[in-house]
């Protein structure tokens, strides 16, 4: 992400888990990625506890999952329904994106930017709840049955 | 800007009056085309399935016809529905694939050093090996090698096996018209060389395709719930779950092994419904497992990649490889395996 041209300064933090020490200055986060490994279960569990850290604000358009690893279907112990109900639940976009792949992170970096300035209010005219509304109007229809 | 915030309700409704007209007097294709699409929009997998049923085959002679399937390690493909095939011409089949061997061998693409260029194929059929009636009957390949000398009348080594079969394959079984004969669980034990060789035959006589069918992490776990669930009058083996590390520069291998009775009452805790597994035990199962591993190593086995689970029932390894080792629930694990090999092939 950092590679992508931004008009403003771009600022990555990565974290294993939250929350994050409370001991340190740092700038006004902006959006979160949630970034879930279908290989492993212990990443999913992770995300499950770090999610009850965040803020309640945050999830009007602020956060996202990623998941990795759907391209190898053998290696997966997490069904793929599984991260869509979290994502679900939360009420946030849920991206499926093999990071390994150099072709699709380099696309998902370009997204991520982007989303990224919305939420940060840089792009004129569109707030991060406008953008949330507009992926979820495109999203699958069945989703709501669940 | 009005024109961002997009209508949320009108692309939802239309969308799903356009599935609900597919319902509808839908032929064979058009019910093709709405499993597809069901499987790429939100449909949750079977969060609760059956556990295997003791079989039927209770009597000596059918127990004989079914125990050369046992204790063998048998290679999982998933086939496509064969066209044309008839159960009448077994024989014919028998004949054509022999002379297709003997072409394929003679054209050097498999020669072994001292291998006995006289074989013969036998083509038969395994009675009782489906799960309702309308399961099309399964069949059995095997390669023999013609003894040299003519005293000897027995029937030859046994070189390479494999069968097909089809145990409650309701859902691929509605959607196919009446030329094509639905298997789509194919098991072969023995030498490459000769699965591929018979692969090629098949698919070009009946226009199938043959594809291995890999298990998934995600799919070891339910076998091993609904394995330990099986009630066995003695255990034969310990239940055993082997898993692999992802790290560099080598993978590490984590065995972990249960005495069978141990991994039974813990399952018995665990369980609630009677006859049935649900999503939620089998994940409660494996996190308790996971749970004890890490209190006693202080290592997360769920970061880990499951590979192989062994328990007196059957073992599965997740490059599609099976032993099963209880003739009673035969049917039972092929059953999740056909369900596994039509959702590949879908």
């Amino acid at each position: 992400m950092l590679k992508e041209d931004c008009a403003s300064t771009l600022k990555v933090h990565l974290a294993q888990s939250l929350p994050l020490p409370s001991n340190v200055n740092r700038p006004r986060i902006d959006l979160i990625v949630f970034v879930v490994n279908l290989h492993s279960k212990y990443s999913l569990q992770n995300v499950e506890e770090s999610l009850h850290h965040v803020d309640a604000t945050f999830f009007l358009g602020k956060v996202g999952f990623l998941a990795t690893g759907a391209g190898q279907d053998n290696h997966c112990s997490i069904h793929r329904n599984t991260v869509l109900r979290l994502a679900h639940t939360y009420r946030s976009p849920l991206f499926f994106c093999d990071l390994e792949v150099e072709g699709f992170r380099a696309t998902m970096a370009q997204r991520l930017v982007r989303m990224l300035q919305i939420c940060a209010g840089h792009v004129p005219g569109v707030s991060a709840l406008n953008l949330l509304s507009l992926m979820r109007s495109s999203e699958n229809p069945f989703l709501e049955d669940v | 800007m009005d024109s961002y915030t997009a209508p949320e309700s009108t692309p939802r409704q239309s969308a799903s009056s356009r599935v609900k007209d597919y319902f509808i007097g839908a032929t064979p294709l058009q019910k093709r085309l709405e499993s597809a699409r069901k499987l790429t929009s939100f449909v949750p997998t079977p969060s609760r399935r059956k556990i295997p049923q003791c079989s039927q085959l209770q009597e000596d002679a059918e127990l004989q016809k079914v125990a050369f399937l046992l204790h063998k390690q048998w290679s999982l493909y998933s086939l496509t529905p064969l066209y044309k095939f008839s159960y009448t011409n077994l024989k014919e089949y028998s004949k054509l694939l022999s002379a297709f061997i003997a072409a394929e061998k003679q054209k050097g693409l498999a020669v072994e050093v001292g291998e006995d260029f006289n074989i013969k194929v036998i083509f038969s059929a395994l009675l009782g090996m489906k799960g309702t009636q309308r399961d099309p009957e399964a069949f059995l390949v095997q390669i023999l090698s013609k003894s040299q000398l003519p005293s000897e009348n027995g029937e030859g080594k046994v070189l390479w096996t494999g069968w097909f079969c089809c145990i409650f394959g309701d859902s691929l079984l509605e959607t196919v018209s009446e030329d094509f004969t639905c298997l789509p669980l194919f098991l072969a034990n023995g030498a490459e060389t000769n699965t591929a060789i018979i692969g090629t035959w098949f698919q070009k006589t009946f226009d199938c395709y043959f594809s291995p069918l890999a298990i998934s992490a995600f799919n070891l776990s339910w076998m091993a719930a609904m394995w330990t669930a099986c009630k066995m009058d003695r255990y034969m083996a310990t239940t055993e779950f082997l898993w692999s590390v992802p790290c560099s520069p080598q993978s590490l291998d984590i065995s972990y092994a249960i005495h069978p009775e141990d991994a039974k009452a813990l399952w018995d805790s665990v369980h609630k419904t009677p006859g049935e597994v649900t999503q939620e035990e089998v994940d409660l199962f494996m996190d308790c497992l996971y749970s004890h591993f890490y209190r006693h190593f202080k290592i997360h086995l769920s970061a880990t990649r499951l590979v192989r689970v062994s328990t007196s029932v059957a073992s599965a390894h997740t490059d599609g490889k099976i032993k099963i080792l209880c003739h009673k629930y035969l049917v039972g694990v092929l059953a999740y395996l056909t369900e596994l090999a039509i959702f590949q092939i879908e």
